[in-house]
C-alpha cells in the first residue's frame, strides 16, 4: 500500500526578470520531501515566498506562470507524474487531484451556474452521471452547512457570499471522489467570524470523506486546527517537519519557535487626553441608495494616540475612513478637527486640513505611481504642502527616508524594486511628509507577512512616540489592535456596538457580537475550533 | 421592474433619441447646402416667376422647422418623398436597393462573422505560436489591402483567369436565390477578406484578457482540454466586447460598401447615395441618410442590449 502523495527532493526553479539587469534561473524550492497517507491533512506553513502553494501545485504537476519542476520525484498514487505529458496530466487533474483556490470568488466562473461548475469534473472524467454528480453536490451543499442545499447550484457565484462560495469551492473539490485535495489558503480572504465557520466545514467533509489533503496556509493557529502533520518552510527549503502537537508545543527550530510565540508588541494603553478628531453622531449613505452605511456614528480620537476600528467586512470602517477624509460627505453630523470644524466635503477643506489629515492604505502597491521613483513620490507633498524645492527637498526626502529606517540609495530606487514591507513603509513617509497630526491607516498591515507586520507595527508606533501623531487605525485583526490601540471602537453593520479604552473594551462582560469577534480569533493550540464552537453565544450571520 | 427590463427600454429610448437628433443634423445640414432646389431643377435659364412658381409648389417658402416637421412625419408614415430627377416614389426605388445591399451585407456576415470568431478562438488557443501568427499575418494582410486593389485583384484570378464567376454582380428582379447567390460570390470575397481581421483580432484579444483570470487556472486544474477551457469558460465572458466589434462591421457592410457595390457594379444603396448627391437629387439623399443611420443605431442598439444580457451580473441580480 502505497502513499497518496510521496514528494521526494523536489526542486522548482522559474526565470525571474529583475529590472536592468540580465533574466537569471531562481531557485524557489530545493529539496523538499513529504508524503501524505489517506484520511490524512499534512498542513504546509510558511510566509511569503516560502515556496508552498508551488509546493502544492506541484503535485498536480502544474507550475504557475514560469514555474518549472525541474528536479526529484512526485509520486501520485504511486505513479511519477513530473514530467507527464499535457494528456496524461489531464486525466489526473480534476479525478485523482482537486484544488481549492485561495480566492474562491475570483476561482468561480461568473456566467455559469455553481452546479455546473461544481459537477463539471465528474462528468469530464466520467465518474457518475448528471443525476448522481447533482444528488452527490446536494449532499456535499448539505454537509458543508450552506443554506438551501437543493437550490443552492442553481445561483451565480455573484449572488452568494465570500464565506458560501469558499464552501462551494470545497464541494467542487469534493464532487468527483479525489484521493488528495489541495487547499490553498481557503480561510485567508474571509472575515476571522467567517473563517471559523469554513473551517469546522472543511475539516468535518475532509473526515467525513477520509480523503487525503494539503491544507497551505500562512497562519499557524489555523492549520493547527485541521492538520495532522506540518511542515514548516521557510525560503524554499524545510525547517521542520513533525506532527501537528510537536510542531506546536514543542518546536525544535529557532524560525519555528518565532512562529508559534504570540506577538512580540507590548503597548499599554496611554493616559487621557483632549481629542484631536471628534466625530458626532455622523451618518452617511451612497449616493443612489436608501441605506444607511454608518449610522449615528461618535467616537472621539485622543491627539498623539491610537483610535483601532474593528470589525468584519461591510461593517462600514473603511467608509468611516472615508467620511473623516470628506471623499464621502456626511449625511448628518459633525467632524471636529484639532478644536475646528472640518467641512463634510473634500472641496470646501482648507490647505491646512487636507494636510493634516493623511492616509495609508492596505495595498501600498497601486497607492504609489509605478515609474516614479521614491524620492519623487515623498517629495510631492513637500513640493504641495510646504514649497521645497532642490537641495532642501533632498535633504528632507533623505531625513524622512532615515525615519522609516530605510537609509540612502532608496531615493533613486522604483516601487517595482522594493519589497512589500518596504513599500508600505514609503507610504508612511510620504503621509509624514506633509507633517499630519492624524494618519488614518487602512488594513496597513493586512497584506504582510506577520513578522514585517509586526516591523510596521513597531515602527507606526516609535513614530507616533516621537512625532505625536494620531492614528485612526482600521482593521480586522484583533492581534493587531491589541499590539497598537490606546482606544477600540467595534463596529457591526453601520454601528459602533462597543468604544471605549483598550483594556474596557476587551475585558468581559462582552456584548454579544465583541464576544463573537474575540472568540473567533484562531488560538495556537489543538483542540481551540471545537472549544469555541461549544461555547459560543451567537452565530455568525450572513456568511 | 426587472432592472434588465428597465436598462433595455432605457437604451432603446436613448437610440430613438439618439436617431431623431441625427435626423435633425442630417435634414438642417442638406438645406445649409448652396444652391437652391427650384433652381437646380429648372436650372440656369429658369425666369424668376417659374422659379417662384416651384418654390410655391414645392413648399420652400415655409419655415424651415415646420418643413423639417413635415419631412420628418412623412418618414414616420413611410412616405420618403419624390424623387426630383426622375419623379419617381423614393420609397420604391429606395427599396429594392436596400434589399440588394441587405442581401449581399447578410451573404458576407454569415460567413464573416462565424469564421472570424473561429480563427480567433484558434488564435488565443495557439497564442503566439505559429497558427496564431499564421492567422493574424494573414488577416492583417488582407484588411491592408484596399477594397478596390482587392476587388480586381479577386476579380482577375477567379473571373478572368478561371472563369469560376462572373465579373460583374449585375443583379435583376427576376433573378432566383441561387442565381443570386452566384452573381454576388466575389463582392462577398472581398467583403468578407476586408471585415474578417477587426472582427477575429477581437475575439483574440478579449479570450486573451480572459484567460489571465483565476477562474482559467480553476478550469485547467480540472483537467480540461485547453480548447474546452477556452470555449466554455473563456468565451461566455468575452462576448460583449466581441458583440460590439461585430456589429461595427455589420453596419459597415451595410453602409459603407459603395467602393464595392461601384468595383462590381452591383446596384445597392451605396451606388444609389452617390447618384444622388452628384444629380442634387436631396430627398433621396436624405432618405438614404436616414436609412444608414437608423441601421448604424439598430445595431449598435442589439450589441449593447446582447451585453446586458450576457452579463450575468444584471440578469440574475442578487
Amino acid at each position: 500500500m502505497h502513499n497518496t502523495l510521496d514528494i521526494k527532493g523536489l526542486r522548482i526553479e522559474a526565470t525571474s526578470y529583475p529590472p536592468g539587469e540580465k533574466p537569471r534561473d531562481v531557485v524557489l524550492v530545493n529539496n523538499v520531501s513529504v508524503s501524505v497517507q489517506q484520511g490524512r491533512v499534512l498542513g504546509l506553513i510558511g510566509e511569503s515566498g516560502a515556496g508552498k502553494s508551488t509546493i502544492g501545485l506541484s503535485a498536480m504537476s502544474y507550475g504557475r506562470g514560469g514555474v518549472r519542476l525541474t528536479g526529484g520525484h512526485i509520486l501520485l498514487n504511486g505513479r511519477e507524474i513530473r514530467e507527464a505529458g499535457p494528456a496524461e496530466l489531464r486525466t489526473l487533474r480534476g479525478r485523482e487531484v482537486t484544488y481549492v483556490a485561495q480566492s474562491a470568488a475570483a476561482a468561480f466562473n461568473p456566467a455559469i451556474r455553481l452546479m455546473d461548475q461544481v459537477i463539471e469534473t465528474s462528468l469530464l472524467h466520467g465518474v457518475m452521471s448528471r443525476t448522481e454528480a447533482e444528488a452527490r453536490a446536494v449532499e456535499l451543499f448539505g454537509k458543508l452547512g450552506l443554506p438551501d442545499p437543493e437550490n443552492f447550484g442553481r445561483r451565480y457565484p455573484h449572488q452568494v457570499s465570500g464565506g458560501q462560495l469558499q464552501r462551494a469551492m470545497t464541494a467542487m473539490a469534493l464532487c468527483p471522489k479525489p484521493d488528495l485535495v489541495i487547499f490553498d489558503e481557503p480561510t485567508t480572504a474571509l472575515d476571522v467570524t467567517t473563517q471559523i465557520d469554513v473551517l469546522v466545514a472543511i475539516k468535518t467533509a475532509i473526515r467525513d470523506t477520509g480523503v487525503a489533503a494539503l491544507y497551505i496556509t500562512h497562519d499557524l493557529a489555523v492549520v493547527a486546527q485541521v492538520a495532522d502533520d506540518i511542515l514548516v518552510l521557510r525560503g524554499g527549503k524545510k525547517v521542520e517537519y513533525g506532527t501537528t502537537d510537536q510542531i506546536i508545543n514543542n518546536p525544535q527550530e529557532d524560525y519555528t519557535k518565532a512562529l508559534v510565540s504570540v506577538r512580540s508588541i507590548d503597548h499599554d494603553e496611554k493616559a487621557e487626553a483632549p481629542p484631536v478628531l471628534s466625530v458626532a453622531g455622523v451618518t452617511a449613505r451612497y449616493r443612489g441608495t436608501n441605506f444607511d452605511v454608518l449610522k449615528n456614528i461618535t467616537v472621539d480620537l485622543p491627539a498623539g494616540q491610537t483610535l483601532a476600528v474593528v470589525g468584519e467586512s461591510g461593517s462600514g470602517k473603511s467608509t468611516l475612513a472615508r467620511v473623516i477624509t470628506g471623499l464621502l460627505p456626511a449625511a448628518k453630523g459633525k467632524l471636529t478637527f484639532a478644536g475646528r470644524t472640518l467641512s463634510p466635503a473634500l472641496a470646501q477643506r482648507s490647505k491646512d486640513d487636507l494636510r493634516e489629515v493623511q492616509m495609508i492604505y492596505q495595498m501600498a502597491d497601486t497607492a504609489m505611481n509605478p515609474r516614479q521613483t521614491v524620492g519623487t513620490i515623498i517629495g510631492r507633498p513637500l513640493e504641495f504642502y510646504f514649497d521645497l524645492k532642490g537641495e532642501a527637498k533632498r535633504q528632507r526626502v533623505q531625513e524622512l527616508l532615515d525615519e522609516i529606517e530605510m537609509g540612502s540609495g532608496f531615493a533613486d530606487r522604483y516601487p517595482a524594486e522594493l519589497s512589500g514591507g518596504q513599500k508600505q513603509r514609503v507610504c508612511i513617509a510620504r503621509a509624514l511628509a506633509a507633517k499630519p497630526k492624524l494618519i488614518i491607516c487602512d488594513e496597513v498591515t493586512s497584506a504582510l507577512d506577520p513578522l514585517v507586520a509586526d516591523g510596521i507595527l513597531k515602527l507606526l508606533l516609535s513614530l507616533q512616540a516621537r512625532e505625536g501623531v494620531a492614528y485612526l487605525f482600521i482593521t480586522h485583526d484583533l492581534a493587531t489592535v491589541r499590539a497598537i490601540a490606546d482606544k477600540i471602537a467595534v463596529m457591526y453593520r453601520g454601528e459602533v456596538v462597543r468604544y471605549g479604552g483598550k483594556t474596557d473594551v476587551l475585558t468581559p462582560p462582552f456584548d454579544d457580537y465583541t464576544d463573537l469577534l474575540l472568540s473567533s480569533v484562531p488560538e495556537m493550540k489543538l483542540g481551540w475550533l471545537e472549544e469555541v464552537l461549544e461555547n459560543r453565544k451567537m452565530e455568525s450571520a450572513g456568511n | 421592474m426587472h432592472p434588465v427590463v428597465k436598462l433595455v427600454t432605457q437604451r432603446i429610448a436613448l437610440g430613438l433619441l439618439l436617431l431623431l437628433a441625427v435626423s435633425a443634423l442630417i435634414f438642417f445640414g442638406v438645406a445649409a447646402l448652396p444652391g437652391d432646389t427650384a433652381q437646380a431643377m429648372l436650372g440656369q435659364s429658369a425666369t424668376p416667376e417659374a422659379l417662384a412658381n416651384l418654390r410655391e409648389k414645392l413648399g420652400l417658402n415655409e419655415p424651415i422647422v415646420w418643413r423639417y416637421l413635415h419631412w420628418l412625419g412623412g418618414f414616420l408614415t413611410g412616405d420618403l418623398g419624390v424623387s426630383l430627377a426622375n419623379g419617381q416614389d423614393i420609397a420604391k426605388s429606395v427599396g429594392q436597393r436596400l434589399g440588394n445591399t441587405l442581401f449581399l451585407a447578410s451573404c458576407s456576415a454569415v460567413i464573416a462573422v462565424p469564421l472570424a470568431i473561429t480563427l480567433g478562438l484558434i488564435a488565443a488557443r495557439y497564442n503566439g505560436r505559429w497558427p496564431d501568427k499564421l492567422i493574424s499575418g494573414v488577416t492583417l494582410a488582407t484588411i491592408s489591402l484596399p477594397e478596390f486593389v482587392a476587388g480586381y485583384i479577386v476579380m482577375y484570378f477567379l473571373a478572368v483567369r478561371w472563369h469560376i464567376f462572373l465579373p460583374t454582380s449585375l443583379v435583376f428582379s427576376s433573378m432566383g436565390f441561387l442565381e443570386r447567390l452566384q452573381a454576388i460570390a466575389l463582392p462577398v470575397i472581398v467583403l468578407v477578406m476586408v471585415v474578417l481581421a477587426h472582427m477575429m483580432r477581437m475575439t483574440r484579444a478579449a479570450i486573451l484578457n480572459v484567460m489571465e483570470s483565476a477562474y482559467i487556472e480553476t478550469a485547467e486544474l480540472k483537467g480540461l482540454s485547453p480548447i474546452k477551457v477556452i470555449w466554455r469558460h473563456a468565451f461566455p465572458n468575452a462576448i460583449a466586447p466581441v458583440v460590439n466589434v461585430v456589429m461595427l462591421n455589420l453596419a459597415y457592410l451595410v453602409v459603407g460598401v459603395v467602393v464595392v457595390e461601384v468595383v462590381f457594379a452591383y446596384s445597392g444603396m451605396g451606388q444609389f447615395l452617390v447618384d444622388s448627391v452628384t444629380k442634387r437629387d436631396m430627398p433621396v439623399v436624405l432618405a438614404c441618410g436616414m436609412i444608414f443611420a437608423a441601421i448604424y443605431i439598430g445595431l449598435n442598439i442589439v450589441a449593447d442590449v446582447v451585453s446586458i444580457l450576457t452579463n450575468p451580473r444584471l440578469r440574475h441580480p442578487k
